[in-house]
């Protein structure tokens, strides 16, 4: 068939990508919960039944009810409310929004920095390349919870109080970030090695391309999949990591709550038998990350079955 | 040679250790949200700060478990005149180190507590003239006859001169600067223990002083200080065990800590009242977005106060321990009436037409400062009170942080409106005004100044005809109470937990006394 004529639609119903898609009910169930948490996440405005931090809409009478089907529950707080009268649902949608832009943004800003990084070393060799490998080697010894750490804990340093609370969620998407790019940088030096040795490139040199253009253009597309696959991984770890350091103390300010906070301040009503304040928005962040990971796992057996 | 003297050292040390495992095991673990400040007994004068001096330092007179006054470091004292007093000393008192305790440490510890850098010195402003006039008899003058003296005097604590004059500490560490000195980590008093370890948010371990005078009550080797700050984990603590006792054991938690059999909870209305100030001496609020100071008009303070719904705080916040205020002082404090602890009515409906009658339709903007590891829920009732102003329009933002911070900014004068909890150590309502209400006192943070107030302190000081001084701390109240300087809250309720084998005796001021203390 002549790949021309299809529409975008009928191409990818073709693709390899399509079918091992629809054979396999694990990556449609993930992603179909991902997506209503994706969706629900991005327009919480219009989805959540209460706005949890606009004060006039709360009530402290409202406070630790429990959710609908237990005894004392009332219908409109499905999942009960937190020891403020907040609505636990719209908290937890308003918080995964949280977690999911910082997790988004952590990730994006690690895989531009590796990319970079990796392609380049690859693509040039030498001291350059000897030079960000090491620091990846070195980097890589250090648990990436511990770097994040460090960096948030400098950076706070670094901020003036007043500050903190405005900047938090910068701070914890470089601290996320930039404990994360090595795995970035790695695979994609690899996969260059490969493709920098290939005909195309070198006729590409042949003709005068600049180097530049043959990295990005011509080498780039070439090795995305990989880059794709620890990506979606590392979107999970970036969101859990983000509930770390939150439930830490040391991540997003408890008046815009993520889902690690949420858990962190839940926690304190875990011997009293207020259950629902901690277990949902732990239960929500479990199947958020588990997702993530199914799709992966699922990504990487289709696009890049050597990474296995 | 050289090998059999090292064995012989190792074999007393094993004897040593062995047989003082024996006994050594009474350790009390006790533990609270936050840690004392400092060390140095006139440096700060904060609860937890005066829980800890306590155990290792010692004042002329003190209050016992029934809360009344009685000789401590002085057997007796006698007024010959209403200005002097003579106090007599104990003769058989030393310090931890063997230094026996004279009248001069006495004369020392009075002067050193009215330093300027020292946060007693208001306790104590009434004494113009302290001397040793021989080595166990000291006299103290006072300015106007003092009605109270004893009662102040019953949180001076008496530190040794020399250890003091040694260590380079003979003013107080000036804590508001974040001053550190040896004094600040090291203590060196009469009490019956004393601290060998310091470390400030983590631990602190009291030894029992084996020179101590009194006749020991206890029967407790140490004490080991543990503060955690999060509620849940210090409850998993003391539940497994590795904690003994919690003196500010979380309401919600409190059920789950009587049913586990091996522990028991007891509560007692405290004696400290929960506010919030307001900065009204401020031209323009540093937090503000009007340009102005809205806190200096009555109405918009009055507008803040009936926005509080304290009875939701009450139920949902604290669970049923609190019980709401109307002043900033509680039951068993000479001045309190039940007239007066009536609050304003809750009413969001009139608070917004204050509002809008103020000249702030709209509200305005305004940081609210708490500590979040201080009082009972202290986190949790700000953020409450943060809804109810937003649903009269008042756009709060809360500033939690731990109380170290939050103090020190505090009495840095940063922020402009801030939550703040008084205790009344003298049991008297002049101790409330002198500190919160006097025009330049120290914790007088809302900048309330009122001439006629001002009067009234001083013959609340001065005056010795009990119906007079009464009348005058009645007026004081009412005039007070009428301007609604402060927001007061509630009055706290504290709950002790620990281990069934442990028996610390509560009291309503939360200071716990481990000298009356046991475990088996």
């Amino acid at each position: 068939m002549d790949n021309k004529n299809m529409s975008i639609i009928e191409r990818i119903k073709d693709s390899d990508i399509y079918f091992s898609f629809i054979k396999s009910p694990t990556a449609i169930i993930s992603s179909i919960i991902l997506l209503i948490i994706f969706f629900s996440s991005f327009f919480v405005e219009l989805v959540a039944p209460f706005n949890p931090f606009d004060p006039s809409s709360l009530s402290l009478m409202d406070a630790f009810t429990p959710p609908s089907w237990s005894q004392d529950g009332v219908s409109k707080f499905i999942l009960g409310t937190d020891g403020q009268g907040r609505d636990m649902l719209s908290t937890i949608l308003y918080g995964s929004r949280i977690s999911l832009i910082v997790g988004f943004s952590a990730i994006l800003f690690s895989l531009i920095l590796g990319v970079a990084l990796g392609l380049t070393a690859g693509y040039f060799g030498g001291k350059y390349e000897m030079i960000v490998m090491r620091i990846t080697d070195v980097q890589l010894t250090v648990p990436s919870i511990l770097m994040a750490l460090l960096v948030d804990g400098i950076a706070r340093g670094l901020i003036s109080k007043e500050l903190h609370d405005e900047m938090a969620i910068y701070v914890l998407i470089f601290a996320i970030g930039i404990s994360e790019w090595p795995q970035f940088a790695r695979v994609s030096r690899a996969a260059t090695l490969v493709e920098k040795n290939k005909d195309y490139v070198s006729a590409s040199t042949i003709i005068g391309v600049s180097n530049i253009l043959i990295m990005f253009k011509h080498i780039l597309p070439n090795i995305l999949r990989p880059i794709l696959v620890i990506g979606t991984i590392g979107l999970a770890l970036a969101i859990i990591a983000e509930s770390t350091l939150s439930f830490l103390g040391v991540g997003v300010p408890p008046t815009t709550p993520s889902l690690g906070t949420l858990i962190r301040i839940g926690n304190d009503f875990l011997f009293s038998g207020e259950w629902w304040i901690t277990f949902f928005p732990a239960i929500f962040l479990v199947v958020l990350a588990f997702s993530i990971n199914l799709l992966g796992d699922w990504m990487r057996d289709t696009l890049n079955p050597k990474l296995n | 040679m050289k090998i059999k003297s090292l064995a012989k050292i190792l074999l007393t040390l094993l004897l040593v250790f062995n047989f003082s495992s024996a006994w050594a095991a009474n350790t009390i673990k006790w533990s609270m949200q936050g840690d004392s400040l400092t060390l140095d007994p006139h440096a700060q004068n904060e609860g937890p700060t005066t829980m800890v001096s306590r155990q290792v330092y010692e004042a002329l007179v003190t209050r016992g478990l029934d809360m009344s006054i009685g000789p401590q470091l002085a057997t007796k004292w006698k007024a010959v005149n209403p200005t002097t007093w003579y106090f007599f000393l104990r003769e058989d008192v030393k310090f931890s180190d063997g230094t026996p305790m004279t009248s001069e440490d006495v004369v020392f510890s009075i002067l050193r507590a009215k330093q300027p850098t020292s946060d007693f010195k208001e306790y104590i402003s009434s004494i113009s003239s302290v001397k040793a006039i021989d080595k166990y008899t000291v006299q103290i003058k006072t300015k106007e006859p003092n009605p109270i003296l004893l009662n102040q005097l019953s949180n001076i604590f008496v530190m040794s001169k020399a250890w003091a004059t040694k260590n380079f500490s003979i003013v107080p560490q000036n804590w508001n600067a974040s001053q550190e000195t040896f004094a600040s980590t090291n203590a060196m008093g009469t009490g019956p223990f004393k601290i060998t370890l310091r470390e400030p948010n983590t631990k602190t371990v009291f030894k029992k002083n084996g020179k101590w005078w009194g006749n020991v009550e206890h029967n407790l080797t140490s004490i080991e200080l543990l503060p955690i700050a999060n509620a849940a984990t210090r409850v998993a603590a003391l539940l497994s065990g590795e904690i003994d006792i919690v003196t500010d054991a979380p309401v919600q938690d409190l059920g789950r800590i009587g049913s586990s059999g091996g522990h028991k909870v007891e509560s007692t209305p405290q004696m400290r009242t929960i506010f919030l100030g307001m900065d009204q001496g401020a031209d323009q609020l540093r937090s503000g977005n009007t340009g102005d100071n809205p806190f200096k008009k009555k109405e918009v303070r009055q507008a803040l106060y009936q926005a509080i719904d304290i009875e939701a705080i009450k139920k949902k916040v604290m669970r049923g321990l609190s019980e709401p205020a109307g002043i900033i002082t509680f039951p068993g404090v000479t001045g309190y009436t039940k007239a007066l602890d009536k609050r304003l009515p809750y009413d969001p409906e009139a608070a917004k037409k204050l509002l809008a009658d103020a000249g702030y339709p709209n509200g305005f903007d305004v940081e609210l400062r708490c500590p979040n590891d201080r009082y009972v829920n202290d986190e949790a009732i700000c953020t409450a009170v943060v809804g109810m102003f937003g649903k009269i329009g008042v756009n709060v933002s809360l500033n939690s942080q731990t109380k170290s911070k939050h103090f020190k900014e505090l009495k840095n004068k940063k922020g402009d409106f801030y939550m703040l909890g008084w205790g009344v150590p003298t049991l008297d309502s002049h101790y409330v005004f002198h500190y919160l209400y006097d025009t330049g006192a120290s914790w007088n943070r809302v900048n309330f100044t009122n001439a006629r107030v001002d009067e009234l302190i001083k013959v609340m000081e001065g005056e010795v005809d009990l119906d007079k001084r009464n009348a005058a701390i009645a007026e004081a109240w009412k005039i007070v109470k009428d301007d609604i300087s402060y927001l007061p809250l509630h009055h706290q309720v504290i709950s002790w937990a620990s281990a069934k084998s442990v028996n610390v005796p509560i009291r309503p001021n939360n200071e716990p006394l481990f000298r009356f203390s046991s475990k088996n």
